[in-house]
């Protein structure tokens, strides 16, 4: 019988494609650094300090979105930038995606001791304070790209065990769960035929949310200055440095911003986007 | 003429888990209280009861969905009460079950022809879409039906398909868990005229679990009555319309509202 | 005038699909009549159209719903809802949705009488106590201090017959209120609300698909298929010569067990498609 859902399905295919577009232009633009991106983002030129964009009164045209206090181009940085976001994000999601989810499922279908373990295994866990947490790991393995994408899926798979979980469990008193049981069918093959079709639709919400949680980590971690060890640019880093100067050059700090503002924001509609386009629930 | 169920003492018992102390286990609720009764095979039998009477619980200890916690059930002569699911595992395919809430019993991310295909593929049997299309034909749906997904059909559209599903296997026994309760009148006679059809042309053994009399009444040829996990009767279906020997099977009598303004009620 | 008139009403989903044809009917004050038709004939939108409860995806093409003297249509909303919550009432499907599961049983009760129709408190739930005592739950204390999870399915429900007749309404509208009960408690509930709606002499309309609960409870009622109104009777003349092919299937599909002999018959392709073509042709009607 229809109903109201026909209304919300025509905002989700505009959803899908702008956030989509988005982030396969983000993608491209990763993979295309060294080709397309216009200067060197790590040449200084002293002499082109605080250059403004492009459309500002005395901007050099060849530095597109400006420069920042030691000539760097903005532009240039930002998609450098990309590369170490877009790595973070799809490793980190990734992983943190396999390892919680994996174990909320077992937790919740299995139940029993399985259950039991992983459930308080999640709760000690949660307890540890996430800053001081991965402050701390950081410390022990040293900055750079790995010890970010350990700090990020030690911490976070703790929130897809328990989301998933919780709908595993849910999942799992339903009758074709019962039906599959009178038809012989064991309790892992029940899980993968009957259980996860149903979760993934969450578990792809999660997955994109938890990449664009990936993008805001980082950022943090580089503008605190715990991130990579090299000279390379990042989204947070860029943030740091154009705040001390954003009076004489608001664009050091701006640009990065909106981009990372839109690549976070990308992520969360993909997901929200895919789940409508393609559960067949829902259409 | 052979007994296919034999259900002796049956007892089975539950977790309360919302009155569990925080050491210690939860304490048990009886469910079934020493079940006893046996089914022909070729019978339909009706199983009734009011909520709490333990008929659902009892439909699947049969088909040990449940395991018992005391006493036993014979199918077909072999002990089937505590065995491993491994074991089971082979028997599974001579009794089905159809279930009572068609929405949640299919799986809604799967289309119509793997909801029928899934239980046959799991016993090694063929699961080819001739095969689907054959069950479809059996419940009197069309074969472009496969295709489907659950929630584009109707109520009774499902529920067909729920039996699809449960006789493809060929079972000997089938249990059908208050499968027409939700339904529409309409489609509830429809429903049960394939079901009867279904019996005589397949040989099927059915439990037919339901809390309408009328509806036992027209189609099982025994009648059992719950009670609290207590069987309170066991007879022939006329016998139990005509002179119930429990007090609670004539109170559930005297419930029904027949379509008949003229009839002595509230 | 009857007390609730509703004239010619009909109701689409925004997209386009027609939910109810030109639906008339007539509950007079102090009268019990059954709506009956089976699931997707439109009974419950005519309920919630009355009420003021329609669903985003339905509007009203056409019509009047006059509620003592007022046609609800043509008031604007608050004025709409303070008018319907002061002469009407729904007692619903499902105990357990219909009840805040977090929040305790006693302000539910009042809620209503002390924001909708300004109350004082202490005579809320005073009023709230007579009526616990009426639908004949004891403990009222312990219970208006409950939770609705704490309860069972029957007291339940019959908390919400009682939060129905709280406001003293003239009408109320009796959504499937038995379907999800036992056969044993729905002859307990439905005693009781034969009873209450007798002693405070309310109009009642009873939506169901049962035929045999209508004829038990209703003294008229009105068939509806496909959104339109297919027969109209008291329940005496109905259940003796039903006028409508339709309905005389309706009441041979449904099982008698004191009759063994027939067989379930389903509503018959014919009858089907001949009271479809009746659908279509008052849609044709409409359009021209």
């Amino acid at each position: 019988m229809a109903d109201g859902r026909s209304q919300v399905r025509r905002g989700a295919g505009a959803r899908l494609w702008l956030s989509g577009g988005w982030l396969l232009l983000i993608v491209l633009i990763a993979i295309a650094a060294p080709w397309i991106a216009p200067k060197d983002p790590l040449a200084q030129d002293l002499f082109s300090g605080r250059l403004p964009p492009f459309w500002v009164h005395g901007a050099d045209r060849s530095f597109l979105l400006g420069t920042d206090s030691l000539g760097r181009d903005v532009l240039s940085r930002i998609i450098f930038g990309a590369r170490i976001a877009l790595q973070v994000a799809l490793i980190a999601g990734t992983l943190t995606c396999l390892i919680g989810a994996t174990l909320g499922l077992l937790a919740g279908f299995l139940r029993g001791w399985v259950d039991v373990l992983i459930s308080r295994l999640i709760d000690i866990w949660m307890a540890f304070p996430p800053v001081l947490f991965s402050v701390l790991l950081i410390a022990v393995l040293g900055p750079g790209l790995f010890s970010i994408i350990v700090a990020i899926v030690v911490i976070d798979w703790t929130r897809f065990a328990r989301v998933i979980r919780a709908e595993a469990m849910g999942q799992s008193v339903m009758d074709y769960v019962a039906s599959a049981q009178v038809a012989g069918r064991g309790r892992i093959g029940t899980m993968l035929v009957e259980i996860l079709p149903n979760v993934l639709p969450t578990i792809v919400v999660l997955l994109t949310l938890e990449m664009g949680i990936a993008v805001i980590v980082e950022a943090i971690l580089s503008f605190v200055n715990l991130s990579i060890s090299t000279d390379d640019p990042t989204w947070g880093g860029m943030i740091a440095e154009g705040r001390t100067s954003i009076h004489q050059a608001w664009w050091v700090l701006v640009f990065p911003l909106i981009t990372l503002f839109l690549t976070v924001l990308a992520f969360s509609q993909l997901g929200e986007g895919l789940k409508d386009r393609f559960d067949p629930v829902l259409r | 003429m052979a007994d296919l169920y034999e259900v002796k003492d049956l007892h089975l018992s539950l977790p309360d888990l919302t009155r569990k102390p925080f050491l210690g286990p939860a304490p048990r609720i009886e469910i079934l209280n020493g079940v006893s009764f046996t089914i022909a095979k070729g019978e339909i039998l009706g199983i009734v009861g009011g909520s709490g009477s333990g008929k659902s619980t009892l439909g699947r200890a049969l088909l040990r969905l449940l395991q018992p916690t005391g006493g036993s059930i014979h199918f077909d002569g072999q002990d089937i009460t505590y065995l491993s699911e491994d074991r089971l595992r082979p028997s599974r395919r001579r009794f089905q079950m159809i279930f009572q809430d068609p929405m949640s019993s299919l799986n809604p991310r799967h289309r119509v022809g793997k909801i029928i295909a899934g239980p046959l593929q799991v016993q090694g049997m063929d699961h080819s879409p001739a095969r689907v299309a054959d069950a479809l034909d059996h419940v009197g749906l069309p074969r472009s039906f496969a295709q489907r997904y659950p929630h584009e059909l109707s109520g009774g559209q499902r529920q067909r398909i729920g039996i699809a599903r449960a006789i493809a296997l060929r079972p000997e026994f089938i249990l059908a868990d208050e499968i027409v309760s939700g339904l529409d009148v309409s489609s509830q006679a429809q429903v049960l005229n394939l079901l009867e059809g279904l019996v005589k042309d397949l040989g099927l053994t059915l439990g037919f679990i339901s809390h309408d009399l009328s509806v036992i009444r027209r189609l099982c040829t025994r009648v059992l009555v719950l009670q609290q996990g207590r069987i309170v009767e066991n007879a022939p279906t006329c016998q139990v319309f005509a002179a119930p020997s429990a007090a609670y099977t004539r109170e559930l009598l005297d419930a029904i509202p027949l379509p008949d303004p003229d009839q002595v009620w509230v | 005038m009857s007390f609730l008139s509703i004239r010619n009403l009909s109701l689409r989903l925004k997209g386009g699909e027609r939910l109810l044809r030109a639906v008339s009917l007539n509950v007079e004050a102090g009268e019990v009549r059954g709506l009956v038709g089976e699931s997707g004939a439109g009974k419950s939108m005519i309920g919630k159209a009355v009420l003021g409860t329609l669903p985003q995806a339905v509007e009203v093409v056409s019509g009047e719903i006059w509620l003592d003297g007022v046609d609800l249509l043509t008031l604007p909303v608050g004025q709409r809802r303070k008018r319907i919550g002061g002469l009407a009432a729904l007692i619903p499907q499902d105990p357990l949705t219909a009840l805040n599961p977090s929040r305790r049983i006693g302000p539910q009760i009042t809620d209503r009488l002390v924001d909708i129709l300004s109350w004082k408190r202490d005579r809320a739930e005073a009023r709230a106590r007579e009526l616990l005592a009426e639908v004949q739950i004891d403990g009222a204390e312990r219970v208006l201090r409950s939770y609705p999870h704490e309860l069972s399915g029957g007291m339940r429900q019959r908390i919400l017959i009682a939060s129905a007749f709280a406001a003293e309404p003239k009408l109320i509208i009796a959504d499937e209120p038995t379907t999800a009960l036992d056969v044993t408690v729905q002859k307990q509930i439905l005693r009781l609300i034969a009873g209450m709606q007798a002693r405070h002499d309310t109009a009642l309309l009873f939506v169901t698909h049962d035929l045999g609960v209508v004829s038990k409870v209703c003294q008229n009622l009105t068939i509806l298929y496909g959104g339109l109104v297919v027969e109209d009777a008291s329940v005496r003349d109905f259940f003796h010569a039903p006028k409508h092919a339709y309905s005389r299937a309706l009441l041979a599909a449904t099982p008698k067990y004191t009759d063994p002999a027939a067989s379930l018959l389903p509503v018959p392709d014919a009858v089907i498609a001949a009271v479809r073509a009746e659908v279509a042709a008052a849609d044709e009607a409409w359009h021209g």
